[in-house]
């Protein structure tokens, strides 16, 4: 048995990196997730890329299209990660747009999710209002629909919350996904709220990348996720990127573990 | 499941970070679509700055030519700005400024919607940024232009495949980022509830004038009304009044590029499969995994790889039909009624037009046939020249 999303938040705080599968390919991505278990991720986000990701910025959206260009598929993502379980049974979810994963069929995507251990998913166009489409069917096999709540939530942060499985992903900026300098949104008023409503863990993400920040996101969350700064690596160094990925989450999960608990 | 539905087509699949505001554009759509003063006032636009109603005309010669049914122009074309996209621009950028915003952002193809975006931005004083796949900023220069001359500052859209579809995810992606003073003037019956209501409402003043305008001159209403279909705007507005006449035949006219076979194509409903993309479930072209494919037509303003929910109710509902017509026989309908009526259609219309060319003939001389002639065809002259070898500069 794999261990699951709880698993992951039970020690502390959370570290969460995101990278796209199959940028540069698939066996590359198996070797970053290994290095990045060593180097003390808790959870892994695995990208199943996509043609049209609306809601990240330029560093996924070219990641998505190098791996897409290299001929990575649905159904090749489920071999790697089938494969990686082999090696680790460390916590693992996706992240995607929702039209492949409806494209390839709600019953058998969430089955072999099952199948290799994949214990949640991260749908960003799939909001409060539309999750009926496959929180279901998801949760028939085990996988957690994972809920975003973003600096606009206000009031639906209750309703969102009080739904939640696995962990809330909290959308830390406007926009879409990529490096800020500065994040401006009002995060301990939201994480107020959301524990008010739940007791569900919950991430921050969006803009993330020096340990500084992971720092000060884990102080007030439970966990900090982020995406692409690694992605950034995984597109300069290609499939040599493994030493470099697991240096830079090594020095993020310290960041994010010195944090105090909260 | 969200409101919004068109049997299981539509919904609001977006970001989270968008939800609201969705949410409070439903609520003041529906608010101010009842408010006398804003009807009156979108009204008294419509008419004196737009210039409608727009015209039906009797194209008597083309007619006579094709021997059968009688074929009438449902003149958007004439429209200020040239095409029927002022309709929904005037009612939108409206409706932000009640809003309270100051700024819009638009996504355009072949820039006609960011040229009546911009234009009624600089009516009515909001900030305008128009995104526009850097392809089409090359084929569409003079748009380009024509946008920036109105004020508006025009992002080229160089992510992914640099046409209409990677501007609209540029255009959400604005979205998200600022949306407090923001509208986003989208320009389809497409993306999330409540825009493909919206749209609609504001082009059905098209079937809702030419119902009446048929009533008047012919006594009786259209056999068949056709339009083309992109995201489907003109079509809809088009068919809307007349939905619920069950003898009138409402027929889209989809971009089927260099044909059907070749895969390079932009036809939606003839080849598409259940998806859900740009913020709502319809027909898209897309492949087994489901990436959205990159689609053709000579046109621009067609060249999108999916179709707006209602139509693909229409569609499956047995209501409308949607025909593939080629980039040769939009060429056609383009050059035969530029000569025939003395009208140069859109490129878009045109692919209307050859459609009309096909069954006019096989039809009675005592039914007619309405064409939304949606745009007009200034800004393709170049690129049909292009396409018959010649060789102008623009």
């Amino acid at each position: 048995m794999s261990k699951t999303i709880k698993d992951a938040f039970a020690d502390g705080k959370a570290f969460i990196p995101f990278i796209t599968a199959g940028d540069p390919d698939l066996e590359s991505t198996k070797k970053f997730i290994l290095e990045m278990e060593k180097a003390g991720a808790d959870l892994v986000e695995i990208g199943i890329p996509f043609s049209d990701p609306i809601a990240e910025g330029i560093v996924i959206q070219e990641a998505d299209i190098r791996a897409l260009g290299s001929g990575t598929t649905t159904d090749g993502i489920f071999q790697m990660v089938k494969e990686l379980r082999e090696q680790t049974d460390m916590p693992l979810v996706f992240m995607t747009y929702l039209n492949p994963v409806f494209h390839y069929g709600y019953e058998k995507f969430f089955e072999k999710c099952q199948q290799c251990g994949i214990s949640g998913i991260i749908i960003p166009d799939l909001p409060f209002e539309e999750k009926d489409e496959c929180a279901d069917i998801a949760a028939s096999y085990g996988v957690d629909v994972i809920s975003m709540i973003a600096p606009t939530s206000e009031e639906r942060i209750q309703a969102i919350a009080s739904r939640a499985r696995g962990f809330i992903y909290v959308v830390s900026s406007m926009g879409v996904t990529g490096e800020r300098q500065q994040i401006q949104t009002d995060l301990p008023s939201m994480l107020a709220s959301i524990r008010k409503a739940t007791d569900v863990p919950a991430a921050i993400g969006f803009g993330i990348h020096t340990p500084q920040q992971a720092a000060k996101m884990a102080e007030i969350a439970d966990g900090v996720i982020v995406g692409s700064a690694i992605v950034k690596i995984a597109a300069k160094y290609g499939a040599q990127a493994a030493p470099y990925i697991y240096d830079y989450v090594k020095s993020m999960k310290e960041a994010a573990a010195s944090a105090k608990k909260s | 499941m969200s409101s919004g539905r068109f049997g299981p087509f539509g919904g609001q699949y977006v970001p989270e970070t968008l939800m609201n505001e969705l949410i409070r554009l439903e609520k003041a759509y529906n608010f101010y679509k009842e408010d006398p003063q804003f009807c009156a006032e979108l009204d008294k636009l419509m008419k004196d700055y737009a210039g409608r109603p727009s015209l039906l005309y009797y194209a008597e010669h083309m007619t006579k030519d094709l021997g059968g049914a009688k074929i009438y122009l449902k003149r958007e074309d004439l429209n200020h700005t040239g095409a029927h996209k002022i309709n929904n621009c005037l009612g939108q950028v409206l409706l932000a400024k009640k809003m309270g915003k100051t700024r819009v952002i638009a996504e355009t193809g072949a820039g006609q919607h960011g040229v009546a975006t911009a234009t009624v931005a600089a009516l009515l004083g909001m900030e305008c940024e128009v995104f526009m796949g850097a392809k089409d900023c090359e084929r569409q220069k003079l748009n380009v232009y024509r946008m920036r001359l109105l004020g508006a500052k025009v992002h080229p859209v160089t992510s992914g495949t640099q046409v209409l579809k990677d501007a609209v995810n540029e255009t959400m992606r604005e979205w998200s980022n600022r949306v407090a003073d923001t509208h986003y003037v989208l320009g389809s019956v497409m993306g999330p509830h409540p825009f493909p209501t919206i749209v609609r409402d504001f082009q059905a003043v098209i079937s809702k004038e030419a119902r009446e305008q048929f009533l008047e001159k012919e006594g009786k209403l259209p056999a068949a009304v056709l339009a083309c279909v992109g995201g489907g705007s003109n079509a809809i507005g088009s068919f809307y009044h007349f939905i619920n006449d069950k003898d009138v035949k409402l027929i889209g006219c989809e971009a089927a590029g260099r044909g059907i076979a070749t895969g390079q194509h932009a036809a939606t409903m003839a080849t598409g499969t259940l998806g859900v993309f740009h913020g709502m479930k319809s027909y898209f072209c897309q492949n087994q995994y489901g990436q959205i494919d990159e689609v053709y037509s000579i046109s621009a303003g067609l060249d999108y790889p999916g179709i707006g929910p209602e139509h693909a109710y229409l569609r499956d509902s047995g209501r409308a039909q949607y025909v593939p017509i080629t980039d040769d026989e939009a060429v056609d309908a383009f050059e035969y009624l530029s000569r025939t009526e003395g009208i140069i259609p859109a490129i878009e219309s045109a692919h209307a037009v050859a459609y009309a060319m096909k069954i006019a003939p096989k039809m009675r001389p005592d039914q007619s046939i309405m064409i939304c002639l949606s745009g007009r065809g200034d800004k393709d002259v170049a690129a049909i020249a292009r396409y018959r070898g010649v060789q102008i500069d623009e």
